[in-house]
């Protein structure tokens, strides 16, 4: 998705653009992803100042694109269900209020207005209009398309070209060479891997997510609903599992329910306590789900990096190398101002917000380019 | 270990069964599960007893062996050996590796509901196949049936499905489903088997070695003869007909090359269709588990052991075979397991016979598999406007979309792109079609809940990796979700087990 909303604002912006993938469109986190554009779970700071941006760009590309991607500027709903809890969540709404976003406090006795099937008894919630939702692999195959970009897929890239100056010049693949000026590593959770055949270094880490998908339903839930603990869980440091699931009804029917945040590295392998916190935290928002049936889960594997913030921009260890991953469960939310970033400085126009924040090298304690 | 292990087995077809006896007879606990009232599988199915048929036998072949498998069943049963249990639909199995422990997780009750989960030393998976039906023109009306429905229609509920009915497709399926539903009073218009009678004789070397199975297919085609049924080969059904439901359908010949000759349209007046291109192995449990596949098929090897330990396989879930095959593994799957179990290594040549069987029987299958292939030229002959996958009601030029613009170039992209095999079937019924229209490879799609499961059985799950209560080791079948009573292993005292 990332690589997609790279070379859709790239070749807007004028260049020729080629994308290289070694499986199909979608073929990584994408098409593990539940397409949550939220600016509603983030803390004022660079990031949200991305989904803010980002949030913009995917509502231009939904009047552009609409139904083709299942573009829904559907809201969120936060819910409390403690007045602790929701004290804490109205504090935290209302500095993301200062930093642009709109939230609206809503009281435990008009939570049914805004979903009626939520469980009785939570404290109350912030209203977030501004979250969105978009199928994933249809986005990242329609903003492809409409880059015009030629497409490589099936081609893995195993070398970055450098000249004897360290200039990038192209990549490497199985099937040949493709020679550019400037590579766009969006390479998502394999991102430090594609920096080392460039010989940098860029730490991504996996963090594995299931999704539940139910049955098809009538529109139940209206919104991108969930519990106030997610927020909490977004920047949590702990290895363990913590759930605290959205649960969103989507334009094509079924329920989705997602998503767990697990460091167990590459493991695919289904995990029945995961599943189990799902549905339980499903559940407890939306009591009538009981009864209604999981169809399938999925796991895919979120790239994340230390400080949990992407690595957006040039690399100045390796000239012509810019960065777009690192985005953990964020990925498909922040692609369109990814890509409007990497645009902007691949083409040398002032950036549309203080990129320092993302820079690929901050890992870096001895600044080198020794891995 | 005092306690004598327990194996699980999934299925009771006749690999099922086959299983069940042997490694009971070596003093094995077993724990049958299986999603029918009665055991049998498909190719045993059993009328419901309520509907009182006096004689079933009419409708099946090999019915001595079948006698036989239940007498056995029966005597386990009642000798506590084996633990049967029926409308058990498994979902799950999880697996704990550092405990050698499996939870084998199953829906019971009339609306599957109830989650129980199963507690064994090992596993033996006998999942069987589904049928393969590639889509035409009309193939949604009601009226239209897969080969297998209409035969599970005729031995489980004596039913007939309607009047005056085609048989179409390939496989050697369509001769016992034309020949039952000739017997059971129907009028069978035709049967159209796209293969050849040319491509049969080619591999007569095979066939040769087969004589049961030939006399076998010498019955059905004597049947048919006797019961007037056309016989149309290398034809095929191009598309079925009617407002509210089938009402005739249009068959063609087909040439060498796949493309449909013209001036062989011939439309038929019939009211059921019984349609189905060959059979495809259940693999998602064996999926799950994490055991390697050969092509759509579990792979083993000759123990019938997969590639994950405490982890058998047998039947056509390890290749379609039919039920001989599926008898021969199962037995050896069955011994292999109840010696592994035992700490000791199994000695081949106690299922010489066995093992000689399913050499033969492959290669049968084989041979069979080189002649029933689905008619060439059906993908590219398929209108946009067909539907594919049903549950998604996906037309064919939408799945033709997602490969060209949208450039998906595996199953699992089309599905995203198209929402082809996203549905209830998760593509059980619509990934063959779709990997047809679509020039990918039919892969075994990752599902790892083998069926829909209720968020309430989930939620209600123990917070283990199996899934197994961290009490009640002693149990074999524990309720998930539900506090009430939970059913324990019947005691019985099993004699002395018989050795290998």
């Amino acid at each position: 998705m990332v690589g997609a909303a790279c070379a859709l604002y790239a070749a807007r912006s004028g260049l020729d653009v080629r994308v290289v993938d070694r499986g199909p469109v979608a073929g990584g986190t994408t098409g593990a992803g539940e397409g949550n554009l939220l600016v509603s779970d983030k803390e004022p700071g660079p990031e949200l100042r991305l989904a803010l941006l980002s949030a913009r760009l995917w509502a231009e590309l939904g009047d552009e694109l609409g139904a083709a991607i299942e573009y829904e500027p559907k809201g969120g709903l936060v819910v409390a269900s403690t007045p602790g809890v929701l004290a804490a969540l109205r504090d935290f709404a209302a500095g993301q209020r200062t930093a642009g976003v709109t939230a609206e406090p809503v009281d435990a006795d008009r939570l049914p207005e805004l979903e009626p099937h939520l469980a009785p008894g939570m404290a109350g919630g912030v209203h977030y209009p501004q979250d969105a939702q978009v199928m994933p692999a249809l986005a990242a195959a329609r903003l492809l398309r409409a880059s015009g970009a030629r497409l490589h897929p099936g081609h893995t890239v195993t070398g970055v070209l450098r000249a004897a100056d360290g200039t990038v010049y192209g990549v490497r693949t199985d099937r040949g060479d493709i020679h550019a000026p400037a590579v766009v590593n969006a390479a998502g959770t394999w991102g430090g891997d594609l920096a080392a055949l460039a010989g940098v270094r860029l730490p991504v880490l996996p963090r594995r997510g299931f999704v539940l998908v139910t049955e098809p339903l009538p529109r139940t839930v209206r919104h991108k609903v969930y519990a106030a603990d997610y927020v909490a869980d977004v920047a949590s440091d702990s290895a363990a599992l913590r759930t605290s699931p959205v649960v969103e009804g989507t334009a094509a029917g079924p329920v989705l329910i997602g998503a767990t945040r697990e460091r167990v590295g590459f493991d695919r392998s289904l995990s029945l306590p995961a599943v189990r916190a799902l549905a339980a935290g499903a559940i407890g928002l939306f009591p009538f789900l009981e009864r209604v049936r999981a169809l399938r889960t999925y796991a895919g594997f979120r790239p994340y990096l230390p400080d949990h913030l992407p690595a957006i921009g040039p690399d100045p260890r390796a000239p012509g190398l810019f960065h777009a991953c690192g985005h953990e469960g964020a990925g498909i939310g922040l692609a369109t101002g990814t890509g409007r970033l990497v645009a902007q400085a691949l083409t040398g126009k002032t950036p549309e917000l203080d990129p320092a924040p993302f820079r690929p090298e901050r890992f870096d304690t001895d600044g080198g380019d020794a891995r | 270990m005092t306690e004598r292990p327990r194996l699980a087995v999934v299925g009771a077809g006749p690999a099922g069964l086959a299983a069940a006896l042997a490694a009971a007879e070596r003093g094995v606990r077993v724990t049958l599960v299986d999603a029918a009232e009665q055991a049998g599988g498909q190719f045993y199915r059993q009328p419901a007893a309520a509907l009182g048929a006096r004689r079933p036998q009419a409708l099946h072949h090999q019915w001595r062996t079948w006698e036989r498998l239940r007498a056995g069943l029966d005597r386990h049963r009642a000798a506590g050996r084996i633990l049967h249990l029926t409308d058990h639909h498994v979902w799950c199995v999880a697996r704990d590796p550092a405990a050698g422990v499996f939870g084998v997780h199953a829906l019971r009750g009339p609306a599957q509901e109830e989650g129980v989960v199963v507690r064994a030393d090992a596993v033996l998976l006998a999942t069987g196949g589904y049928e393969r039906v590639l889509p035409f023109p009309g193939w949604t009306l009601p009226g239209v049936v897969t080969a297998g429905g209409a035969q599970a229609m005729l031995k489980g509920g004596l039913v007939l499905p309607g009047r005056t009915a085609v048989v179409a497709g390939t496989g050697p399926l369509l001769l016992p489903v034309a020949g039952g539903l000739a017997a059971a009073g129907a009028r069978v218009a035709a049967l159209a088997e796209s293969a050849g009678p040319a491509a049969l004789l080619r591999q007569a070397p095979a066939l040769a070695a087969q004589p049961g199975k030939l006399a076998e297919g010498a019955g059905y085609a004597a049947r048919l003869l006797r019961h007037g049924v056309r016989v149309l080969t290398r034809c095929t059904v191009v598309a079925a007909h009617g407002t509210d439901r089938l009402e005739a359908v249009t068959v063609a010949a087909l040439d060498r090359d796949g493309s449909l000759r013209p001036g062989s349209y011939r439309r038929i007046r019939c009211d059921t269709l019984a349609v189905g291109h060959g059979m495809l192995p259940h693999t998602d449990l064996a999926e799950t588990l994490g055991c390697s596949l050969s092509g759509t098929a579990v792979r083993v090897d000759d123990e019938q052991r997969t590639d994950v330990p405490g982890v058998w396989a047998a039947g056509e879930a390890t290749g379609i075979g039919g039920a001989a095959l599926a008898l021969a593994e199962g037995h050896i799957a069955g011994r292999s397991a109840a010696a592994r179990l035992r700490g000791t290594a199994p000695d081949p040549r106690r299922w010489a016979a066995a093992g000689r069987a399913r050499t033969r029987l492959r290669e049968f299958a084989a041979a069979l598999d080189a002649v029933y292939a689905p008619p060439a030229g059906w993908a590219e002959r398929l209108p946009d406007e067909t539907v594919v996958c049903r549950c998604e009601e996906v037309t064919a030029g939408e799945v033709r979309g997602a490969v060209d613009p949208l450039g998906a170039g595996d199953l699992r992209t089309v599905k995203l792109l198209s929402r082809a095999g996203m549905g209830w079937c998760q593509g059980r019924m619509c990934a063959p079609a779709v990997a047809g229209l679509t020039g990918c490879p039919l892969t075994a799609g990752r599902r790892p809940l083998a069926r829909p499961v209720p968020l309430g059985v989930l939620a209600a799950l123990p917070d283990t990796d199996t899934g197994l209560p961290e009490t009640g080791d002693d149990l074999a079948e524990a309720e998930v979700g539900r506090t009430a009573a939970e059913v324990g292993h019947p005691v019985a005292d099993a004699g002395p087990p018989e050795t290998d």
